[in-house]
């Protein structure tokens, strides 16, 4: 099992969900932003959290347009496994990967802290490891995560089963307390919450490492 | 050659940077202002024989991202 971690200027959550795809058994290389294709046979990528190019013009709009992200981007419409965390998922909305955008906090502030997130779905590589319901507790730190999509787009996610986690209490003014979603073929998802920081006994909870340990065995290249 | 592009949050879409720059004004005592909304203006300089079709497209692929944002662009 291969796992691509990409890294950015400006990246500081590579490492550590580099670590949490190894625990869970991935051999994983990381990815420069200027290399144009990703490792021979790689079964997930993951997009980590940070502030990539400063998030100079919005946060992941420079990201976006980065050769590895076109890799990324064909990886997706090939079918590939794919996860963003935090910066990781505000890039992959600015690529299109998935919908909507990550606005401004509703209440201005960074907030940095451990939130409790409902699992709204178990339907998929990333979620199959909790019950649909289960409460889990996953730090945040983010001070633009405050999902944004159109009526339609919400209502879309909703109907296909597509929120992956909502907030208890919505920490950030995110429409329908959306913490993370899923692609329209379920193979890549989008959080701002970091899983990662919330895999090992040393974090202080392990409620992230399922997220992990489920795509072990589960994801193929593409 | 050079234009302006003004870029704006989509009406609908909460402007909290925008909110909180009204309340301050509330607080200084300018009590007439019922709304504030805060963009983003980016000048470009341009080699002679860019058009406005470019900078649409520039817009369009990285300097607004429309699912929140809208555009108007200044030629001149």
């Amino acid at each position: 099992m291969k796992a691509a971690v990409v890294v950015f200027p400006g990246s500081n959550c590579d490492r550590d969900l580099a670590v949490a795809f190894e625990q869970a058994g991935f051999d994983v290389s990381m990815v420069w932003h200027k290399d144009s294709t990703l490792p021979e046979g790689v079964d997930i990528v993951g997009v980590p959290g940070g502030f990539s190019y400063g998030d100079y013009l919005r946060c992941g709009a420079i990201a976006a347009q980065s050769p590895i992200c076109k890799a990324v981007i064909e990886h997706a419409d090939r079918g590939g496994y794919a996860i963003g965390v935090c910066n990781g998922f505000q890039i992959l909305t600015e690529t299109g990967v998935l919908p909507g955008a990550l606005l401004r906090n509703a209440g201005l502030k960074y907030i940095c802290r451990t939130v409790n997130l409902k699992v709204a779905t178990s339907e998929s590589v990333f979620t199959q490891g909790y019950n649909a319901g289960d409460v889990i507790g996953v730090p945040i730190a983010h001070h633009d995560g405050n999902y944004f999509a159109d009526a339609e787009t919400v209502k879309a996610l909703q109907d296909q089963d597509r929120v992956a986690f909502t907030y208890e209490e919505n920490p950030n003014g995110s429409v329908a307390d959306i913490a993370g979603i899923l692609s329209e073929n379920r193979r890549v998802l989008g959080m701002m919450p970091h899983p990662e920081r919330a895999a090992d006994e040393g974090h202080g909870g392990t409620d992230g490492a399922a997220v992990f340990r489920a795509l072990a065995g589960m994801v193929t290249a593409a | 050659m050079k234009a302006r592009v003004h870029v704006m949050l989509k009406n609908g879409v909460l402007d909290p940077q925008g909110e909180a720059v009204r309340h301050a004004l509330g607080a200084l005592g300018f009590d007439k202002v019922e709304g504030v909304r805060q963009g983003k203006v980016i000048d470009l300089d341009l080699a002679e024989g860019a058009t406005e079709a470019d900078v649409t497209a520039m817009c369009e692929k990285l300097l607004a991202n429309t699912v929140i944002e809208s555009y108007s662009i200044e030629m001149a």
